[in-house]
């Protein structure tokens, strides 16, 4: 309780100190962001876009959009957690819920899944063990 | 080194110093690799015939250019492939006039005045890097000498001192006085009495006493010694009132726990010792001084799209992105220098060992921000010449340019370098112009000057860099351990190539001594074909 009440206030100083447009910003290696909204907006758009349509270059990142595996709660947290080819496993930068509440967003807006939701309790299942 | 197998390289060395005397013994064990651990061995030698083999190459970048460079000198019928209308690949400057179109359609046009860059990607070599620097030196790119340690750059923390930066001197020498003090007085307590003898007890406590600017108490304080390290609240000048005063320590509790110490290591390390070295110019030089030596090789703007094998040849199909054409170009062997998060799209005719392994590397997330300034404001108003200041701040570094030093006029800082983390995808996330701004709020906790003296800045977010889709291979050791040979075995008539293909990662000499060693095996598989 005591550690989790100095990592609040550290973070609060964290966010006053880095001043106003730097405040959504993380400290650390955990993503400080809440909320699967929030979460896909400034961690997996950075690749798949903020509408989901992906990108073509070279090589591509595939559209969310009308992907049936974004559909598969294992084919979505398997990709969070571990990885695949090039793309890291954001997952791991995370918490359990977190990564919960991202899948879900993920499956919701572009799989067009509804109930159904994974929980954090199965993410942290399903989480590999650290090496 | 296989001319003299029947010699042991300490043999042939000993004969050398015999023969020549030491400094050519010096030299040829530099050459020889025994004295620097460099695995590269000077120019490579591909003797023997291939009798009008052809090799295509995919990728302009260092590793594919090294090896069309050296495949051509040894006879071989070579060509390259390359999706950029530019060589170099991730070697690469930025500068005024050119337009980044990244991913997700942004578009910057740079507007650097003459002569001023960001280097994106790669921006120094270290002085074991011995096969960039031997290319360099036999393409006649110019170096000049990037500063890593600057003793008067800042170290900083939102968390430490109220937010003030430190001096790295300050830092670095109080870190090491307080250690220093610690140690010569437990020393001297009989701490070490099962570990040290008596005499060597003594040796190490005049060691300590010098090095960390310790008084004949061997206490690190405000002091004539401690000041010829950490430097003086006022320097010494000249007449009247000319004389130096000494500065004030920072407490060994304040020190601790601000962490700036951290950062002390970027400066110890061995890939970032000094000397370290970067092109006159810009880094891409060396790419472009790689493909002069490639006339009429380089097809640009080819898009690969397949590659497949059978006993005879190696096809690739690709697509002319200026007319979208699809074409495929056949030859004897491949050497795919492609990044392996372009790779691991792309239908490949491989064992499945490599293509397991070519889909076991995540990329890294790595964000640079290059940002203009109509005054050199690091040097006039603070006297930073060169080096880096370090920060917890998203931005994690603010680079000061390494050339034109005290000329006055404009300069670019690299204003953001931020490798992994949350803060790269956020930044990745983000617009140019809003990363942009990012680094002027981060750099202006630093250096109050940013907001008058900006003019105009540059971001890469390497996620979004369309040739690449990530920085470089990030290997952990369980993926090593089961793909790193399986990528690098010649697969039938294909190799792969690249700082991916190294354990020198995200390094130009990786993609180079990767490239030299994929076509020396190559070269004695048609050799012994």
């Amino acid at each position: 309780m005591r550690a989790l009440a100095f990592a609040v206030i550290a973070l609060m100083h964290a966010s006053a100190a880095w001043g106003q447009g730097l405040a959504s910003m993380s400290e650390g290696w955990v993503f400080q962001e809440q909320g699967g909204e929030a979460l896909y907006a400034h961690v997996c758009a950075a690749c798949h876009q903020p509408d989901g349509r992906g990108a073509v270059g070279a090589g591509a990142y595939p559209a969310l959009v009308d992907d049936k595996n974004v559909a598969s709660a294992t084919y979505v947290m398997n990709l969070l957690l571990n990885g695949q080819r090039a793309m890291p496993a954001v997952g791991q930068m995370m918490s359990d819920a977190q990564t919960a509440d991202v899948i879900n967003y993920v499956r919701a807006r572009f799989g067009d899944v509804s109930g159904d939701e994974v929980s954090a309790a199965d993410v942290k299942a399903a989480r590999p063990a650290a090496p | 080194m296989n001319e003299h197998p029947s010699l042991s390289r300490r043999h042939l060395l000993s004969l050398i110093g015999a023969a020549a005397g030491g400094s050519a013994m010096y030299q040829a064990m530099t050459s020889l690799g025994l004295a620097a651990e460099s695995t590269y061995m000077g120019p490579i030698r591909l003797d023997g015939d291939p009798r009008g083999a052809s090799v295509v190459i995919l990728g302009a970048g260092l590793a594919g250019m090294t090896a069309a460079i050296e495949l051509g000198r040894a006879g071989y019928k070579v060509q390259i492939l390359e999706y950029n209308t530019r060589p170099g690949g991730r070697n690469w400057s930025i500068r005024g006039g050119d337009v980044c179109t990244e991913l997700g359609g942004a578009t910057q046009t740079c507007v650097f005045d003459e002569g001023l860059y960001l280097n994106p990607g790669p921006w120094r070599i270290p002085y074991h890097h011995h096969a960039i620097l031997d290319y360099c030196r036999r393409f006649g790119v110019a170096l000049e000498p990037f500063i890593q340690l600057n003793h008067n750059a800042w170290l900083h923390s939102t968390h430490a001192f109220d937010g003030k930066p430190q001096r790295i001197r300050e830092i670095k020498a109080d870190f090491e006085g307080a250690v220093a003090e610690l140690l010569a007085k437990a020393t001297r307590k009989g701490a070490l009495d099962e570990a040290v003898s008596k005499e060597d007890q003594e040796i190490l406590i005049a060691a300590l006493r010098e090095h960390g600017g310790l008084d004949g108490d061997l206490r690190y304080r405000m002091s004539d010694e401690s000041a010829e390290y950490r430097g003086y609240a006022k320097d010494a000048g000249g007449g009247l009132n000319a004389k130096p005063v000494n500065s004030e320590p920072i407490g060994l509790h304040d020190l601790l726990t601000s962490r700036l110490w951290r950062s002390l290591a970027n400066f110890s390390l061995y890939d970032f010792q000094t000397t370290m070295f970067q092109p006159v110019g810009g880094m891409g030089r060396i790419g472009e001084a790689f493909a002069r030596q490639l006339p009429g090789v380089i097809r640009y703007g080819a898009k690969v799209t397949a590659i497949w094998q059978d006993g005879r040849g190696v096809t690739v199909a690709y697509q002319d992105i200026a007319s979208g054409a699809p074409r495929e170009v056949q030859a004897d062997w491949c050497v795919c220098a492609l990044p392996l998060s372009i790779l691991s799209q792309i239908p490949l005719q491989v064992s499945a060992p490599m293509k397991s392994a070519i889909d076991a590397v995540p990329y890294a997330s790595v964000v640079k921000t290059g940002l203009q300034f109509k005054r050199r404001f690091w040097e006039e108003d603070e006297h930073i010449f060169g080096g880096i200041s370090y920060t917890n701040l998203p931005i994690r570094q603010i680079s000061y340019p390494s050339t034109g030093y005290n000329s006055g006029g404009k300069g670019v800082l690299l204003g953001g370098y931020t490798w992994d983390g949350p803060n790269a995808y956020e930044l990745t996330a983000m617009s140019p112009a809003e990363r942009i701004q990012v680094s002027l709020d981060c750099g202006a906790q630093i250096h109050p000057q940013y907001k008058a003296d900006f003019e105009t800045g540059v971001s890469v977010a390497w996620h979004r860099v369309p040739f690449t889709l990530g920085c470089a291979g990030e290997w952990s050791d369980a993926a090593r351990r089961d793909h790193y040979d399986n990528l690098c075995q010649i697969d039938g008539r294909i190799v792969l190539a690249g700082e991916h293909a190294s354990y020198i990662p995200a390094w130009q000499e990786g993609a180079i001594l990767s490239a030299l060693d994929a076509i020396t095996r190559l070269h004695a598989r048609v050799l012994a074909n």
